[in-house]
C-alpha cells in the first residue's frame, strides 16, 4: 500500500523523488562494517589515543569471533595494500591458534608469508600458564609447520601483565619501515585476558596500548554475559567504538524455554550488527545493521526492507486493512451523503422566508421562479410562502406566546 | 560391525555420511543432562561409535570421575563394544580418577597440581597414541562438575585444564566429549557453563520430556551445531529435537510424534 502511495506523492515533485531515490541507495550499501574499519585504519592524529574497538557478544548470538575475524582480515588487506596509518598488526592469540589465524588470513586471500613482515602473534593460546614447559621437558610434540611458527612467538605466563605489554611493544617495533613505525594491536578474546588477571590490570595494559606514540588502533573482542556490568562499562570507556553482536530470533540457547518448548529445527546463522562511535567532539553515532554468517565469512546488509516499513508506518500488523489507497480515498469522497444538497448544477439558493424589499427590489428573480414553481403544479411538494408584510418579525428565538396572560 | 546404522542424534552431529571422515575432528562436543534425566547414555553411544569403527588411527582417552572402569565395561558390553578387549588392544586409555584423585591429593599437590598432573599424563598417553600412529584420538570427560571437585571447586583450574585439552583439538586434531551437569550451577556459577558453551562447537542438551513423564519417552534432546567454515551446510548452527528411548541394549531416537 505504502508503494502504491509513493509514486503519486512524488510524481508532482520531480526533484524530491530523486532526492529520496538517491538517499535510499546509500542506506542500503553496508557502510557500518566499512566505517569501523576506515576508523581503525586511519588511527589516531598525534597526540592523541589511539581508537580502539570493542565487540561483544553473548551465547544467545555467539558470532562475536565472526565479526572479529572480519575487522581482522579488513584490516589486515588494508595494511598489506599500504592503505593504512599502520605498518603491522601485532595480534594477542588467547582462544584460537596461531596455525588457526594463519589459514584464515590465507582463505581470505591474504599474503601471510610475504617478505615485509606485517604480522606478529603473540602466542598465549598453546600453553598460557607454562603447563607444558614446565612438565614436558624435551617430550614436545611439534606439529607446527615453519611459516606459522616464524610468525608466532610463544608466551608462557599470561598472567604478568608487563611482561605481556613489554612483548608486544617489542613485536611491534620489530616491523621495519622508515620513520616513526606504527602498529594495530588486535585481542581475540579480553575474556580469557580477565581469567588470568584483574580488570584494573587489563584495563591498565589496555590503555597503556592505547596511550603508546607507536599503537595506531586497537580492538578486541570480549563475551559479554560472561563478566559483571562493571568490567564491560569499564571496557566501553576505554573503547571509541563499541559494536553488539545481537540475535534477532530467540535463540536456542536460552535456558529457560529450550526444554519446555520444543524448537523447530531452524538455521539461525543471522543477527544484528550494533554499533557505537564516539567521535572526537563528543558526538555519537548510533547504527544498526543486519549481518549474515556465511562459510566464506560475514555478510553486512542493512536493516531488512520490510523492518523498515514497520518503522516508518508504526502501524501494528493486522489482519485488516487500515489505510486507504488512492483509489478508495477518490471513491469515498464521491459518496453521496443523505440530506446534502445536490445542487444538480444550478446555484444553491435556500429560502429562508424572509425577503426584505430592497432585496426584492433588487432581485426578482427567486420571486419569480417560486411563483413559477407555483404555476407548474403542486405535485413537486414545494412550499411557497409569502410573508403578509413586514411587519410580521421573522423567525426568532423569542418564545411568541411569551405575553400570554393565563 | 564395520558400519553403524546411523540414527537421528548420528545425523544431527554429521556422522551419517561414512565417505566423510568423523566431524568432531578438531572440536568439541559438550553434553548438558539434568538430575531428572541423565545423559550418560549419549557419552556411551559416541564411545561405541568411536571404538568400532573400522579406522585403526581411531582411540580414546576416558577420564573417568564419575564410575570404575567396570561400569562402562558391563554398559557398552551390552551395546556390542568390549571395552577390556579393546585396552588391551592399546585403543582404549583408561584414566580412573576415582582411585587415582585420592591418592594424588594426599600429597602436598595444590588444587592446580592435580589438574597439571592430570594434563600431563594425558599429554604422555597422547604421545604413546601418536608414536603408534593413531591419530584420531577422542578425550572423553566424564564429568565437568567431578572435575571441579577434584580440582578442590577452583572454575578457573577447570577451565585451564580444558583450555589445555582443547590445544590438542587444534594442533593435533583431536576431539573432546565432555559431559556436565547443567542443575549443578544456578545463577552464581552461570559463567562456568557459559564459558563450556562458547567453548564448545556442539552442544547436545538432554533433558525431561516438556510435557510431563511418558511411558514410552524418556527425554528429548537439543542438538545444536554452531557454524564452522568446511562444515556441510545443512548442519551449520541448525538445531535438532527430538526424543529418545533407551533400551538395555541402545537407544532409540524419534522425532516427537512420530513413534507407533
Amino acid at each position: 500500500m505504502v508503494a502504491q502511495d509513493f509514486p503519486i506523492l512524488f510524481s508532482n515533485c520531480g526533484a524530491k523523488l530523486f532526492r529520496n531515490s538517491r538517499l535510499e541507495s546509500v542506506k542500503s550499501l553496508p557502510i557500518m562494517a566499512e566505517s569501523i574499519c576506515r576508523a581503525l585504519r586511519d588511527g589516531a592524529l598525534p597526540g592523541e589515543l589511539a581508537p580502539a574497538l570493542t565487540i561483544k557478544d553473548s551465547i544467545n548470538s555467539p558470532f562475536g569471533f565472526n565479526a572479529f575475524a572480519h575487522v581482522l582480515a579488513q584490516l589486515s588487506s588494508n595494511i598489506l595494500a599500504g592503505k593504512s596509518h599502520s605498518r603491522g598488526l601485532v595480534l594477542l592469540a588467547f582462544s584460537r591458534s596461531p596455525a588457526y589465524y594463519v589459514e584464515l588470513l590465507k582463505k581470505r586471500g591474504l599474503n601471510v608469508g610475504s617478505s615485509t613482515k606485517w604480522i606478529q602473534i603473540l602466542d598465549c593460546y598453546t600453553d598460557p600458564l607454562g603447563w607444558k614447559e614446565r612438565f614436558m621437558e624435551g617430550e614436545k610434540i611439534s606439529n607446527v609447520d615453519q611459516e606459522v611458527s616464524n610468525l608466532s612467538h610463544l608466551c608462557t605466563n599470561v598472567r604478568d601483565m608487563d611482561k605481556l605489554f613489554s612483548s608486544i611493544i617489542t613485536l611491534g617495533k620489530g616491523f621495519v619501515g622508515e620513520g616513526t613505525v606504527r602498529f594495530c594491536v588486535a585481542v581475540d578474546s579480553v575474556t580469557d585476558m580477565l581469567r588470568h588477571s584483574s580488570t584494573s590490570a587489563l584495563a591498565g595494559l589496555l590503555s597503556g596500548l592505547r596511550s603508546n606514540d607507536s599503537v595506531s588502533s586497537t580492538f578486541w573482542l570480549v563475551h559479554e554475559d560472561l563478566h559483571e556490568g562493571k568490567v564491560i562499562a569499564a571496557l566501553e570507556y576505554m573503547s571509541s567504538i563499541v559494536a553488539t553482536v545481537e540475535a534477532l530470533t530467540p535463540s536456542p540457547y536460552m535456558r529457560t524455554s529450550n526444554l519446555e518448548n520444543s524448537y523447530l529445527e531452524h538455521s539461525s546463522t543471522k543477527g544484528r550488527f550494533h554499533v557505537r562511535i564516539k567521535r572526537r567532539n563528543g558526538r555519537v553515532r548510533v547504527i544498526c545493521e543486519d549481518f549474515i554468517v556465511e562459510p566464506s565469512g560475514m555478510k553486512f546488509t542493512s536493516i531488512s526492507s520490510e523492518d523498515a516499513v514497520i518503522n516508518q508506518g508504526l502501524i501494528p500488523k493486522v489482519q485488516f486493512n487500515l489505510q486507504l489507497s488512492e483509489k478508495e480515498r477518490n471513491d469515498r469522497a464521491r459518496v453521496v451523503l443523505p440530506f446534502e444538497h445536490q445542487g444538480n448544477g444550478k446555484p444553491i439558493q435556500i429560502y429562508d422566508g424572509r425577503r426584505s424589499l430592497t432585496e426584492s427590489k433588487d432581485d426578482n428573480t427567486p420571486l419569480i421562479t417560486s411563483e413559477k414553481g407555483n404555476d407548474e403544479g403542486s405535485g413537486k411538494g414545494e412550499i411557497v410562502y409569502f410573508r403578509d408584510s413586514d411587519d410580521e418579525m421573522p423567525d426568532s428565538d423569542e418564545d411568541p406566546d411569551d405575553d400570554l396572560d393565563i | 560391525m564395520d558400519r553403524l546404522t546411523s540414527n537421528l542424534l548420528d545425523e544431527a552431529i554429521g556422522f551419517d555420511d561414512p565417505t566423510k571422515p568423523s566431524p568432531l575432528i578438531g572440536r568439541l562436543l559438550l553434553v548438558e543432562d539434568c538430575v531428572e534425566t541423565s545423559g550418560a547414555f549419549v557419552l556411551h553411544h559416541l564411545l561405541k561409535r568411536a571404538l568400532s569403527s573400522r579406522h585403526a588411527s581411531n582411540a580414546v582417552i576416558f577420564i573417568a570421575f564419575s564410575q570404575s572402569f567396570v561400569h562402562y565395561d558391563r554398559v557398552l558390553r551390552k551395546l556390542g563394544c568390549n571395552l577390556a578387549a579393546q585396552r588391551d588392544s592399546g585403543r582404549f586409555v583408561f584414566f580412573d580418577m576415582l582411585t587415582l584423585g585420592c591418592s594424588d591429593r594426599s600429597g602436598k599437590e595444590t588444587d592446580e597440581g592435580v589438574l597439571v598432573g592430570l594434563y600431563c599424563k594425558i599429554q604422555r598417553a597422547v604421545n604413546a597414541l601418536i608414536q603408534e600412529n593413531k591419530r584420531h584420538v577422542t578425550i572423553v570427560i566424564d564429568d565437568i562438575p567431578l572435575l571441579e571437585v577434584a580440582a578442590n571447586g577452583s572454575i578457573n583450574h577447570v577451565l585451564d585444564f580444558l583450555h589445555y585439552c582443547h590445544t590438542l583439538t587444534s594442533e593435533i586434531g583431536f576431539s573432546i566429549i565432555a559431559l556436565n551437569h547443567e542443575d549443578v550451577y544456578m545463577d552464581i556459577e552461570r559463567p562456568l557453563i557459559l564459558q563450556m558453551e562458547y567453548l564448545a562447537d556442539v552442544l547436545i542438551k538432554v533433558g525431561p520430556l516438556a510435557t510431563g513423564i511418558a511411558k514410552d519417552v524418556h527425554g528429548q534432546l537439543t542438538v545444536l551445531n554452531k557454524p564452522v567454515e568446511g562444515l556441510q551446510d545443512k548442519l551449520r548452527n541448525r538445531v535438532h529435537n527430538f526424543h529418545f528411548y533407551i533400551k538395555e541394549n541402545g537407544t532409540e531416537f524419534f522425532y516427537s510424534g512420530s513413534r507407533a
